[in-house]
């Protein structure tokens, strides 16, 4: 077990090696004068493009010019953003607590709501219930993100005026932010620990419609693996075994069933987080919502390179690092799996 | 002497009865949900192929297929020339006026204006787009993936152990991040060079970086598996090359496992385009495509401009949805534990 582990971890930083070295790489396909082109600011700077690119030694060949963005990357230094107006890293800083304030807040309903209706839907096989869960399903996975995302935004903010359409924070409150200590960056956490109530509020108001859009989509999946697997459990001989020695049934449902088909479940987290990852840059996008993904769209919209790449990265670090997490945690719990 | 004696009659079934009359299609003709799911998806194509006659050709599509009024494209020869190669400008959004906010359904543009923007031009010249790029993506992404994974797993060893780390490293990244990535470079490169481009080349560029390898590493299993099949073994005592062997005997009896996906990657490829267009990074404005058009209706939700919303909202979900139920009945009706 240590030594998957311990293989595992190794495995993290190669990975990301080679994918950085893959994504600098592509990068080559643009000449020095088109890379630079978008962080040209003035006449003046344009009037010596060619001493910037020497100077940043951009026409070097590319196995110094990798050496050079590993080494200033390892020191934490990613470039500068055009579209944040602030270097990546101190954007990435500001960005993502909010990022995974809104994960988090719509994660964890994903999970239950998927675990919830795929066991109903498979203990009440073929029955009206089951039937109705499933064309849920079909919808909820058909509906693409950006729609769903406006028809909420047209129904909710435009048309009942329920709920607020964009931004993390009322105006009004947008004032207040300044006076607040900041602890986590996740400024639904941190207004509660000051006291400002109100605020939170406001903030979790403000998650709810992007929150929505992406349980809808992304819980779909969940039920539909959730209740194979426990369709699976129920067919099985211990369960069949459970019954004919007599067992409640809730029993037998609840603890062999369930509990057996729960473990895969586990294996779904990295799926769920690049389906969070990927439809962040859209649902941030329509509610304006000021995390990363909003950032890394008007960066790819201005070609701003550098922040693409950093977000990238960031990207990849997070799934290599919750897929291996997943993988290890899989191995905790069920100890059929081997690791050869 | 003997007498030979009379053929067995054989059960003379032609290859489309055999078809019919197979356990998968058998389930797949009592699924109801699939078949009208599968008739819709039909529609949905119909609507793409005869585009130009059901959006009439406007503006510069017009003086391209060398006519000068709209209807003169029912005549037959216009007709099959706009159908099989309509000029690049017939796939601009007809323009009836440069005035923003939208007006409302009229005979002139039957499902309303935006941006002076015909939304039922666009969208069925968009379904023409949608359908478009998913069959191309599709295709590339099919023959790279069945070529890498069918080497992968046909020659093993360092080759395949290569290839399935580069395979694992391209799944460290959620697709849809690496498509703006690969997205971000290519328009940097084609707009830099300030010539005129196909809208199409970068998006389907990246897709297709994006989108191998999760065949190749279906088509590697199942070669895994059919490599050590006897005919195999037979067709290389006989002396077959390595690249017959592969192309004839291993992908043949390799494919079938990829075909469901590539199906439901037909549905799901035209929704991540119009994602991408919503977000801005695929066509360029007035480029008739889905997803440009729900991203003009972002500036008009008021109730008054449903239609700016709605119609573009109905198409997409329909053929997503309708795409899925046939994916989904088909899936189940290969699957052989299910019958």
């Amino acid at each position: 077990m240590l030594n998957f582990v311990i293989r595992r971890v190794i495995q993290i930083p190669l990975v990301m090696l080679v994918l950085s070295l893959m994504i600098v790489g592509l990068t080559q396909l643009l000449t020095p004068e088109q890379r630079v082109a978008p962080y040209i600011r003035s006449e003046q700077q344009a009037a010596h493009m060619d001493e910037i690119i020497k100077q940043r030694g951009l026409d070097q060949p590319f196995v110094v010019q990798y050496g050079k963005w590993l080494g200033s990357t390892l020191h934490g230094d990613l470039g500068y953003s055009r579209a944040s107006s602030q270097d990546v890293l101190k954007t990435i800083q500001t960005r993502l607590p909010a990022t995974v304030e809104l994960t988090i807040i719509t994660a964890i309903p994903i999970l239950l709501l998927g675990i919830w209706l795929g066991t109903l839907s498979a203990l009440h096989k073929d029955k009206l219930l089951d039937q109705v869960i499933r064309v849920l399903v079909v919808f909820g996975y058909s509906l693409p993100t950006f729609v769903l995302g406006i028809l909420l935004l047209a129904v909710f903010y435009a048309y009942l005026g329920w709920l607020p359409g964009a931004g993390q924070v009322n105006v009004l409150n947008q004032f207040a932010l300044g006076d607040l200590k900041r602890y986590t960056g996740m400024l639904s956490v941190d207004a509660a620990l000051n006291g400002r109530w109100d605020i939170a509020w406001d903030v979790i108001q403000h998650m709810i419609l992007p929150a929505l859009t992406l349980v809808t989509v992304l819980s779909a999946n969940i039920v539909k693996v959730m209740r194979n697997n426990m369709l699976e459990a129920l067919s099985s001989d211990y369960v069949r075994t459970a019954r004919a020695k007599g067992l409640a049934s809730r029993v037998v449902n609840n603890k062999h069933a369930r509990r057996n088909a729960l473990l895969s479940v586990v294996t779904l987290g990295g799926f769920l987080i690049i389906g969070l990852l990927g439809g962040s840059l859209i649902t941030e996008t329509i509610f304006a919502y000021p995390g990363v993904g909003q950032w890394v769209v008007q960066a790819a919209l201005q070609s701003d390179l550098a922040a693409v790449l950093g977000f990238a990265l960031l990207s990849a670090v997070i799934v290599v690092v919750v897929s291996t997490v997943v993988d290890i945690l899989y191995g905790v719990i069920d100890p059929r799996v081997r690791f050869d | 002497m003997t007498t030979i004696s009379a053929p067995v009659p054989v059960d003379q079934r032609g290859r489309w009865q055999l078809f019919w009359t197979s356990p998968a299609m058998r389930k797949m003709r009592r699924n109801p949900l699939a078949l009208g799911g599968l008739v819709i998806t039909l529609l949905f194509g119909l609507i793409g192929l005869f585009a130009p006659l059901i959006a009439r050709p406007a503006d510069n599509c017009l003086r391209d297929l060398n006519i000068t009024t709209a209807n003169e494209v029912y005549s037959p020869g216009v007709a099959l020339r706009a159908i099989l190669t309509p000029p690049a400008s017939c796939y601009k959004i007809q323009r009836l006026s440069f005035q923003q906010q939208p007006t409302v359904p009229d005979a002139q543009a039957p499902f309303g204006t935006v941006n002076g923007y015909s939304i039922f031009y666009g969208l069925i010249w968009g379904t023409r787009t949608a359908l478009k790029m998913s069959f191309i993506i599709v295709g590339i992404t099919l023959l790279i993936g069945v070529i890498v994974g069918a080497v992968s797993g046909y020659y093993g060893g360092w080759v395949d152990n290569l290839i399935q780390r580069f395979i694992d490293v391209l799944f460290a990244l959620p697709p849809l991040i690496l498509t703006v990535v690969v997205l971000t470079i290519m328009r940097a490169r084609f707009t830099a060079t300030g010539n005129a481009y196909d809208p199409t080349v970068p998006i389907i560029v990246a897709f297709c970086i994006a989108g191998w390898a999760g065949y190749a590493r279906i088509i590697r299993g199942e070669v895994l598996r059919t490599r050590e099949l006897e005919y195999v073994d037979a067709a290389r005592a006989l002396g077959a090359r390595d690249w017959r062997l592969i192309t004839k005997h291993v992908i043949p009896n390799s494919v079938a496992a990829v075909f469901t996906l590539a199906v439901l990657d037909l549905a799901t490829i035209p929704l991540s385009v119009a994602a991408l267009s919503f977000l801005g990074l695929g066509f360029e404005g007035g480029y008739s495509e889905w997803g440009q058009l729900v991203d003009f209706a972002r500036a008009w939700l008021k109730p008054e401009y449903w239609y700016v919303l709605v119609y573009p909202a109905i198409f997409i979900i329909l053929f997503s949805l309708a795409f899925n139920l046939f994916g989904d009945g088909l899936r189940d009706a290969l699957d052989p534990k299910t019958r």
